[in-house]
């Protein structure tokens, strides 16, 4: 606790500073990698699609109390009334599911019912049957999509209002379209079934991953005004320090949104067995898991590269690697009074060393009076640059 | 004890939140025991055990359909729900066109049956009939009787009546026992014989001109008719009504079979089918008949079809009322009839009266059904399912409080109180909901609400993480909490936006039983932004002022010194305080 929170002053005060906007590089190629390993996924594998993507019948058993040789109990059953039918039996829990093929009519659906409940000697109106016809699926992801888009047109609008600039929308919907990628890859590499409540929970992913990006992005737009504003920092700087200043609300964020997720994943499998809780917050889990390191590393390098190209913000970066230029002399001229360590840890617009070092590279002879100060005055800065 | 007047602000709003409780619980109490509310949210079928069928419509050629005719669909689907004797059943739209039907406990094969089957109701100008043999022969015409259609065209209906027609080929016998309306032959049923006649007899490559026009009748159709067995099921199921095209169909009753032309009138141009007894001269005849009122472009297109077939020779003077691919009714026409409104007479019973008359009211659905899905949930899983869930829920929330007393310390509690808080409304709002909107909770919803835990949570640890930011700019505890206030609102309000928004558009476009999740993340997400602007900071506020919060307890989860703070509120020209140096030293030390 006590290393956590220091860790997290030490990334609020800028005495510890992950460079993740300036390594954009590096992030950019983990998710490269991780976005080909999902779309070889995707096309190889490819998805698991669930029994309402196709049409059949499923039956749930419950309170099956002999597991014995289920499977081919399950079969027996199904035989006797439909011999020769395509049927995967699965258990969960003290659950038994079996999927077979679409009976239409109810009368069947009836015997398979009594079959399997003589089978597995449990009352036959305790087992739930579930039909599905084929064009279920289909509707329901033709639904999706339009959901899919509806949203992306109407928060990329919303955000473009809110943060008053679009680059900020595209970052956003960048990290959005890899987090839901992803975790579609994911899915596909894990081989979990993809059923209607899994196409929700990806729709929900979507809400969630911006949650986590617009928290990010509004100290990115605090910090980064206050830069524009002295100067001091450049655009990719003053981003780098929001990430990390947030980086702590960031993990705390994810995480509890994630305990609920993990308790009802945890039940889910090993009590309830497959239904839509498991299939949503399965979903869930690993889009809200992305959702967090695309917000952090994805996003903002992102918007920082977008926003580094503008004019303005290469102006920007004149001016602050000039101001940082000036202050490295400054602090390389006196090491040794105290008071210039005071003033570094005091503000926390301050540089961190690694902008620091190439800084001081500017090669321009100054005179000595510059470098050393006025004698015995206590040197303040010019009120233009407090 | 006097109040420290820095807490006044945030007290009023706390009390205003408290009565905000109390109102809604007052009104959940007072709903509960003088109205029909419950004390608990109503649950949905996977938890309470039942059947959730859903039907997606059935569009022939490039029909289309509009929510109007979906709502429609949804009311006469009710209304067979509740016909059919079960209670408590909800019929609702999903997405685009799909209807759910929740029955509670398992109906059987016939219900479901009646709900996808009946759909289409449309009238169509008879052409040819002939018996429901196979081999269609020459048949004679029914036994005519006498009937009291022209007394009832002259006074009691003055605006014409239409009588139902000889069904050739039924038993006489038969008349009066069948539901449907057979009955009676009129005069004009005996002028010409019914069967396939050489008057009806098609003629190639003729360009039908009307509805009536014999041409219609192609040798393929002929062969069709000959080929249709109305005693088998599955080719009476084969049948396909396109309304542009002529059809062949059979009787209801399975005795008699008809070569139809297109559909002129159709189900959903009746306005209104009731069944009375008729009456003549102010006193009841006991004859049964029902009476059809007609929209406006119903009325026109009745009034062009009784017109047209009033001089036609029978079989082409009656026209047949086709519900579900089959004739429930083929009364003559007598008159033509321009009034809107007509009466169909025939030995009626007062049951089989009503059977049509509902028929052709609740028949009149413009479009059919295919059952997509058939859900069936025992109450055994649906029990188990909920417990699951809500200790789910319970170990969620467990991990959720440790995780928060554990980064936050006494702040943690707040973050408690608050989620507790946000639980109770959440309840109030769904159980009041559930009695007004007559929403259910289901898996998906429950879900929806554990989810929640986690993004309500989160914007208390927004709240809490900008104030802890403010004390350690060196703000006072007071200060940091007004000014950590302010920035962390808009943040809290975007991204609960964005969350809403998510939701939002899940609940109106996306499909399937998932809707509830979708509906209990936007109702917490605002329960959300109410508990943190109208609770939680207000408490914060108050508590900033105790001493244990204010001056920064070490298990305050807000010690100043623990958060790096560096005291600089007023320093003066010196800058640099005690704190700050020994920091600086450390800092150099390591």
């Amino acid at each position: 606790m006590r290393s956590f929170s220091q860790f997290g002053n030490d990334l609020y005060t800028g005495k510890r500073s992950i460079d993740i906007v300036s390594r954009q590089k590096t992030w950019y190629t983990v998710s490269l990698i991780l976005l080909a390993l999902a779309a070889a996924g995707l096309f190889g594998r490819g998805l698991n699609i669930g029994l309402e993507f196709k049409g059949g019948s499923e039956y749930q058993i419950p309170s099956v109390s002999n597991f014995s040789n289920f499977e081919a109990r399950a079969k027996t059953a199904i035989g006797t009334v439909n011999p020769g039918s395509n049927v995967v039996v699965t258990k969960t829990a003290n659950t038994v599911r079996v999927q077979t093929e679409n009976f239409q009519s109810t009368t069947v659906t009836d015997k398979v019912k009594t079959a399997l409940a003589s089978q597995f000697k449990v009352s036959a109106t305790s087992i739930s049957a579930n039909t599905i016809g084929p064009s279920w699926g289909a509707s329901v992801s033709q639904q999706a999509i339009t959901a899919l888009i509806w949203f992306l047109i109407l928060v990329s609008l919303v955000l473009a209002a809110y943060f008053r600039t679009w680059k900020m929308s595209i970052a956003a919907l960048i990290a959005l379209a890899h987090d839901l990628v992803i975790t579609v890859g994911i899915y596909a590499l894990a081989g979990f079934e993809v059923t209607p409540a899994s196409v929700i929970g990806f729709l929900t992913i979507l809400g969630y991953s911006l949650y986590d990006t617009v928290v990010v992005f509004d100290k990115v737009r605090e910090n980064t005004q206050e830069a524009i504003g002295n100067g001091r920092l450049t655009f990719s700087q003053a981003a780098n320090q929001a990430v990390n200043q947030t980086l702590v609300r960031s993990i705390n964020t994810s995480v509890v949104a994630l305990l609920p997720v993990a308790s009802i994943l945890f039940i889910g499998y090993f009590l309830l067995g497959p239904g839509t809780l498991l299939d949503l917050s399965l979903a869930l889990f690993v889009g809200i898991a992305v959702g967090t390191y695309s917000s952090i590393f994805i996003a903002t390098p992102v918007l920082a590269d977008l926003r580094e190209r503008e004019p303005a913000m290469r102006a920007l970066k004149k001016r602050a690697t000039r101001y940082q230029a000036a202050q490295a002399r400054r602090a390389g001229a006196d090491d040794n009074e105290p008071e210039q360590a005071d003033a570094e840890h005091e503000g926390r617009d301050v540089v961190h060393a690694s902008s620091r070092g190439d800084a001081s590279a500017a090669d321009r002879s100054v005179h000595p009076f510059v470098q050393t100060g006025p004698r015995n005055q206590p040197r303040r800065p010019p009120k233009s640059k407090r | 004890m006097a109040i420290n007047p820095h807490n006044r602000g945030p007290l009023r709003t706390l009390s205003v939140f408290v009565l905000l409780i109390v109102g809604l619980y007052g009104l959940l109490g007072a709903v509960s025991t003088w109205g029909t509310a419950q004390r608990t949210p109503k649950l949905g079928l996977d938890l309470s055990g039942g059947t959730q069928l859903i039907l997606t419509p059935k569009l022939v050629g490039k029909q289309v359909i509009n929510q109007g005719q979906v709502t429609k669909a949804v009311d006469i689907i009710r209304a067979r729900v509740n016909g059919s004797g079960v209670t408590e059943a909800e019929v609702s739209t999903q997405g685009v066109g799909d209807i759910v039907v929740s029955l509670p406990g398992t109906p059987d094969a016939a219900t479901i049956a009646s709900l996808q089957k009946s759909s289409q109701l449309r009238m169509r100008a008879v052409l040819v009939t002939g018996s429901a043999a196979p081999i269609p022969a020459p048949t004679p015409t029914g036994t005519p009787t006498s009937t009291p259609t022209t007394p009832a065209t002259s006074t009691a209906k003055p605006t014409g009546t239409t009588t139902t027609a000889p069904k050739s080929g039924f038993p006489a016998a038969l008349s009066a026992a069948t539901t449907a309306p057979t009955a009676a032959p009129t005069s004009a049923a005996t002028t010409a014989p019914t069967a396939i006649s050489p008057t009806t007899a098609p003629k190639p490559g003729a360009k039908p001109a009307n509805a009536s026009d014999p041409a219609w009748v192609t040798p393929q159709l002929q062969a069709e008719f000959v080929a249709l067995n109305c005693a088998n099921p599955k080719s009476v199921e084969a049948i396909v009504d396109d309304p542009a095209k002529p059809m062949v169909t059979c009787s209801s009753n399975g005795l008699e079979k008809f070569i139809l032309g297109p559909a002129e009138v159709n189900g959903d141009q009746i306005a209104n089918a009731s069944s009375d007894q008729q009456s003549l001269q102010g006193g009841s005849t006991g004859v049964w008949e029902v009476l059809l009122n007609f929209n406006g472009a119903g009325t026109t297109s009745f009034c062009n079809v009784t017109s047209r077939l009033v001089s036609l020779p029978s079989p082409r003077n009656q026209f047949g009322i086709v519900l579900d691919n089959q004739v429930i009714s083929a009364p003559v026409a007598q008159a033509s009839l321009c009034a809107g409104t007509a009466s169909i007479t025939g030995s009626f019973t007062a049951a089989s009266a009503k059977a049509l008359a509902d028929q052709l009211k609740y028949g009149a659905l413009p479009m059919s059904f295919t059952l997509q899905t058939a859900d069936q949930i025992s109450p055994t899983l649906g029990g188990d399912q909920l417990t699951r869930g809500l200790l789910a829920g319970g170990i969620g929330l467990l991990l959720v409080v440790a995780y928060s007393l554990f980064q936050y310390r006494a702040l943690g509690f707040v973050t408690i109180s608050s989620l507790l808080i946000a639980a109770l409304l959440t309840y109030g709002v769904v159980t009041l909901f559930s009695w007004s909107q007559n929403y259910r909770l289901t898996m998906a919803g429950v879900t929806g609400l554990i989810v929640s835990i986690g993004i309500v949570a989160d914007s208390f640890i927004l709240y809490f993480e900008r104030v802890r930011d403010e004390v350690r700019d060196g703000r006072a505890l007071r200060a940091a909490v007004e000014t950590g206030w302010g920035r962390a609102r808009r943040t809290i309000l975007i991204s609960d936006g964005v969350n809403f928004l998510a939701a939002a558009v899940l609940y109106t476009l996306a499909a399937s039983n998932v809707r509830g999740f979708a509906f209990t993340l936007m109702l917490t997400t605002i329960i959300d932004i109410v508990v943190v602007m109208l609770f939680t900071h207000p408490l914060l506020s108050v508590l900033a002022t105790t001493k244990f919060f204010g001056q920064g307890h070490k298990w305050s989860g807000l010690d100043p010194e623990r958060l790096g703070a560096k005291n600089v509120t007023y320093a003066g020209r010196g800058r640099v305080t005690i704190a700050a140096r020994r920091a600086a030293a450390e800092g150099n030390q390591s």
